[in-house]
């Protein structure tokens, strides 16, 4: 059996760890769903509620409800939406999430990569000393001021951009901006001491002393060694972008999972919770399944 | 949704390399040179494509921002404030609130007749009421529906609202099983005749209420508890369901069917959810959004500034701030120590330097006009009469005073910083040290019900303008009491308001609660009532006025064309 077939076949149990985990810890944590500022009408009112959502029933009862439920691909009902259920909930909202963190990640590899390229070709120079000006803005500027500030300045007074929702491509601007230009800049930093390193490497030499063109050596057998360190990043990055968006989300008011990271625990949506528990930890499995596979395709040595 | 090939070709031109799968293959193809990573960078594009091809929704005629996504929209099920807003675009009930002030006037009935003692209406539904889809709304029909809503198995948390018609209560406390012994009956297509246990100066304004709204039997047949969700969804308001984006936004159309159709001018509505409220001032300021109709989704701290522009509105708001005292623990068992807390406390000292929106200092429960009710002032600012008080007590000066908690919910500037303030206040005046405790909503709730407390913040918000909304919650078997007090005499004395017919002598029998409950035995004092502010800029949105009830129904508003 290949390594990765071991670790496909890891991804179910890990859920269940984790969905066993959070379902406990959960109901660990005092205040519940239904204790609200308004007391419910009467027991009664009060007792069909909770009878609604198996409330009443003892605590494993509900756990094996929980996962038996979970096997057939069901999360529940939202403890808080009363008119959704949680799948329906992901539903809507997950396309959203991963439209702005894929766009993000484009923004990330697309300015990243070309930025870092440049400030090693023109080390010591203007280019390289600019580039890591921006660079070092980029990671210092967190997301919450950045967005406001890009609203301000791109959305307020220069009305180019709107200030948020979400439904066109000039709203997704901003918050894609927002969200990726941090990771641009670590991608950036990352190309720019992978691709010097790769400059000083004999076959380097090599590759020039054979007489290619200088735009040959560097996109042919600079660029793909230097990309090493950025692929085995870009699994934990399309994680962060995809999870760390709830920030950019809630400035932009963009309707995706961001939203419930936050609010379902707030509001003690059980069920919520545990979808977006389990859903992200699916998400960050196949991710960094995904990035291992995609760096062994580009650099052989790994894993042989 | 797919865009024409013009439109592709401005798309691809305006998003630049991304769409273009040139430009992703010849990334990947310096990655592993030799080998055509083209699919790739097709499926790329494509996605970049997708993503910026989504057609652009045009803009509605009038667009609000509501605040959070609601928890739902049930008439029946909902407790939010603004959840009830959307609703009440989409349904009414008999009567339906006047946009100006507030009160009842007349909805899905065209008229009534009380009885001579006021426990007896009659209401005439108009016969050209009917559902969005078509069928019309009968007598019947508006039985069922409110039958439903006191049964206890429909979880309806308002189902208390129907207290004041006969057997309301026993349905709802499950003593009586039959439903339809709720006195309201269909005497034929468009009459209701309703049985009230009291006479309810009130009751009126119930009936527009949103737990008192007529359901489409059918729909709730056909789904059950989500009958919210059928599409098409039967609306009687005046406007219907277009769509229902989660966190996104809610389009609603004119419902043509509505019989007060020819008031509705905007043919579409957006009602946005969202909860940060510096992006609802943004979209506010940017003219995407008309109204703001919800104070919590305006910045709480730029609120004094905000509040003296003229296209935001501020009025008296049916709400109060109070703290609770816990009655079955040291050392607030003592009405004593209680009185000289709340003695101590110079309330103006909050409105002025914290909340700064021209809220009223006041030490009852009920805000002042209410229903036309002036309610007892409560104690007033008296550190000499507390520290008094709290020598009587046993504590002189505050020497053996336990150390203390005052519990808040975090989540406002506001709330903190009172707790400051009463800090500094009882350190000053009584010389009694407070902690604060801050909790998260959720645990701050548990730990009030469950009177794990010393002292606490509380608020209330009327449900109808009658102090009979706040007053109610501190009856000894109320689950809103949460203060462990106790008194039959506070009982009595609402169960004869509730009874008594002159409106007068019942609000002078409410006077005489309210003042043994925040002077004599103060389970609970107030401190401020509360502010209401919304947005809308005059030249642009009509058909709404500030009132107490912060009610500003659909049919009249409308979007003025410049």
């Amino acid at each position: 059996m290949r390594p990765w077939m071991a670790r496909v076949a890891l991804i179910p149990v890990l859920l269940w760890v984790v969905a066993t985990l959070s379902f406990f810890l959960l109901r660990a944590v005092p205040g519940g769903p239904f204790d609200r500022e308004r007391a419910p009408a009467s027991r009664e009112v009060e007792a069909a509620l909770k009878a609604r959502y198996h409330w009443d029933e003892p605590l494993w009862r509900q756990y094996g409800r929980y996962l038996g439920n979970v096997m057939h691909g069901d999360l529940g009902p939202s403890l808080k939406y009363r008119n959704h259920s949680v799948n329906d909930l992901l539903g809507q909202t997950v396309p959203v999430s991963l439209a702005l963190g894929g766009m993000a990640f484009g923004v990330a590899i697309g300015l990243g990569v070309p930025l870092g390229v440049l400030a090693a070709l023109k080390r010591g120079g203007w280019a390289d000393y600019a580039a890591a000006g921006l660079t070092l803005v980029g990671v210092c500027v967190p997301v919450f001021v950045l967005g406001p500030l890009l609203v301000l300045v791109l959305g307020l007074w220069l009305e180019w951009f709107p200030v948020a929702l979400w439904g066109s491509w000039q709203n997704a601007v901003l918050p894609t901006l927002t969200l990726g230009l941090y990771f641009a800049a670590r991608v950036a930093r990352w190309m720019r001491e992978g691709m010097i390193e790769v400059l000083r490497s004999p076959h380097v030499q090599t590759a020039r002393a054979k007489g290619l063109s200088e735009t040959a050596v560097i996109l042919r057998h600079v660029v793909p060694v230097a990309l090493v360190p950025v692929i085995s990043y870009t699994g934990p990055m399309l994680a962060d972008l995809l999870t760390g968006s709830f920030v950019v989300e809630n400035v932009f008011q963009i309707p995706g999972t961001g939203a419930f990271f936050i609010n379902s625990f707030f509001s003690r949506d059980y069920t919520m919770m545990m979808g977006m528990v389990l859903f992200y930890s699916l998400l960050l499995q196949v991710l960094n399944l995904f990035s291992d596979l995609l760096l062994r395709w580009v650099d052989p040595r790994v894993g042989s | 949704m797919i865009p024409s090939l013009v439109q592709q070709n401005a798309l691809v031109r305006k998003t630049g390399v991304f769409c273009c799968p040139g430009w992703w293959a010849r990334l990947f193809e310096s990655l592993r040179p030799g080998l055509s990573v083209r699919a790739l960078g097709l499926v790329l594009s494509l996605g970049a494509w997708v993503l910026t091809s989504c057609s652009p929704l045009e803009r509605a005629d009038l667009v609000l921002h509501n605040g959070p996504e609601p928890e739902t929209i049930d008439p029946q099920i909902l407790t939010g404030q603004a959840d009830g807003r959307i609703a009440s675009a989409l349904f009414e009930g008999l009567t339906r609130f006047n946009p100006t002030n507030g009160t009842a006037m007349p909805g899905l009935a065209s008229h009534w007749e009380i009885s001579g003692d006021g426990l007896t209406y009659l209401f005439f539904l108009r016969p050209e009421a009917r559902w969005s889809t078509g069928e019309s709304i009968e007598a019947k029909e508006v039985v069922w529906s409110w039958r439903r809503a006191v049964t206890p198995a429909t979880a309806a948390d308002y189902a208390s609202q129907f207290f004041c018609i006969r057997n309301g209560r026993a349905i709802v406390n499950g003593e009586l099983r039959d439903a339809s012994q709720l006195g309201a009956e269909a005497l034929d297509a468009h009459t209701v005749r309703v049985h009230l246990e009291n006479p309810t100066p009130y009751f009126l304004e119930l009936a527009a209420s949103r737990v008192f709204f007529p359901i489409p039997r059918r729909a709730v047949e056909r789904l059950g508890d989500q009958w919210i969700r059928a599409e098409p969804l039967p609306c009687s308001g005046p406007y219907q369901l277009l769509s229902w984006r989660v966190n996104d936004r809610f389009r609603l159309r004119r419902n043509p069917q509505y019989w007060d159709a020819a008031q509705v001018t905007a043919e579409r509505i957006d009602i946005l959810c969202g909860d940060n409220p510096s992006t609802a001032l943004n979209l506010f300021l940017n003219g995407e959004v008309d109204l703001i109709s919800d104070r919590k989704i305006i910045p709480g701290e730029l609120g004094p500034e905000l509040a003296t522009r003229p296209d935001f509105h501020r009025f008296d708001y049916l709400g109060q701030d109070f703290i609770r005292f816990n009655t079955t623990r040291k050392p607030f068992q003592d009405a004593r120590v209680r009185r000289a807390v709340a003695m101590a406390l110079d309330r103006s000292r909050i409105t002025a330097r914290i909340t700064r929106m021209g809220e009223r200092p006041s030490a009852a429960v009920t805000p002042a006009g209410t229903g036309g009710y002036h309610p007892s002032a409560g104690l007033s600012y008296d550190p000499a009469t507390a520290r008094r008080l709290l020598a009587e007590a046993g504590y002189p000066e505050g020497r053996g005073f336990p150390a203390i908690e005052y519990t808040f919910n975090v989540g406002s500037r506001i709330y903190e910083q009172t707790g400051v303030e009463i800090q500094s206040m009882l350190r000053e005046h009584l010389g009694i040290r407070v902690e604060l405790r801050p909790l998260e909503w959720k645990t701050y709730l548990a730990e009030m019900s469950a009177l794990n407390y010393d002292f606490i913040r509380g608020s209330w918000v009327g449900d109808y303008d009658d102090p009979m909304t706040f007053l109610d919650c501190f009856l000894s078997d109320s689950g809103n009491n949460r203060t462990g007090w106790k008194d039959i005499r506070y009982d009595r004395l609402l169960q004869a308001a509730a009874a008594e017919a002159d409106p007068q002598r019942r609000l002078g029998i409410l006077r005489e609660a309210e003042t043994l409950l925040v002077v004599e035995a103060v389970p609970v004092t107030g401190l401020y009532s509360h502010v209401g502010l919304y947005a809308a800029d005059p030249r642009k949105v009509g058909g709404i006025w500030p009132n107490r009830m912060d009610e500003h129904p659909f049919f009249s508003m409308r979007r003025i064309r410049p």
